[in-house]
């Protein structure tokens, strides 16, 4: 398993991580608009990335948490855009 | 789970990797932190940007430098970085258009727009 260093240092940066997107749940329930929401829903997607990365390094780089994270990269880009869009034209396809 | 020769690491890059991961999970909760405390939208809109550029970067050469040290030559954690430089800028400029939209549309003060037909013509 992971050596002296790492065995502590990773659940720290998770805890971290985990604690950044607890703040942007935060900023998503709070936001007075609705752009706030979309903003931090974006934030918290990039810290839920971060954090597959680093679980793939915690469970001795198993890959299936590097796919999970670009996964996450992916639909997180799409979803913004796609809200993004609405916000600007009221649909989302025209 | 792989055999525990190849899962140990000597000390000097196990230092390094939970060094940039650590920075890297510090500077996303640094950005999430700005996203909380700033004032308006405009200003919040600037916070998540370091958690793209240089959190990602940090957590993506501890994986790379991690991965090639256990399991050999990996650069596929590259293509998440990539990915992500190339689509957090289209995300942050829709979002942008669609706030500037929004608050002249409920009459803030924001820099009128460049691209609009003038009222005469429409």
């Amino acid at each position: 398993m992971n050596g002296p260093v790492l065995s502590w240092a990773l659940p720290l940066a998770m805890l971290l991580l985990a604690a950044a997107m607890l703040i942007c749940l935060a900023r998503l329930l709070r936001g007075p608009h609705a752009q706030d929401r979309i903003l931090a829903l974006d934030c918290m997607y990039l810290n839920a990335m971060l954090l597959m990365l680093v679980l793939g390094i915690y469970h001795d780089a198993s890959t299936y948490y590097f796919e999970a994270a670009l996964l996450i990269a992916l639909l997180g880009f799409v979803g913004s855009t796609a809200m993004a869009k609405f916000l600007l034209r009221g649909e989302v396809i025209e | 789970m792989s055999d525990a020769a190849t899962a140990t690491l000597p000390l000097w890059l196990e230092i390094l990797v939970a060094a940039l991961v650590l920075a890297g999970a510090a500077i996303a909760l640094l950005g999430a932190l700005g996203q909380l405390r700033l004032k308006s939208f405009f200003e919040r809109m600037h916070a998540p940007a370091i958690i793209a550029t240089l959190g990602c970067w940090c957590i993506m050469h501890a994986t790379i430098i991690y991965l090639w040290a256990t399991h050999g030559p990996a650069l596929h954690m590259l293509l998440i970085a990539l990915f992500v430089a190339i689509t957090v800028p289209v995300t942050s400029i829709f979002l942008m258009r669609a706030a500037l939209f929004r608050a002249r549309r409920v009459g803030q003060n924001v820099p009128p727009s460049l691209s609009r037909v003038p009222p005469a013509q429409e």
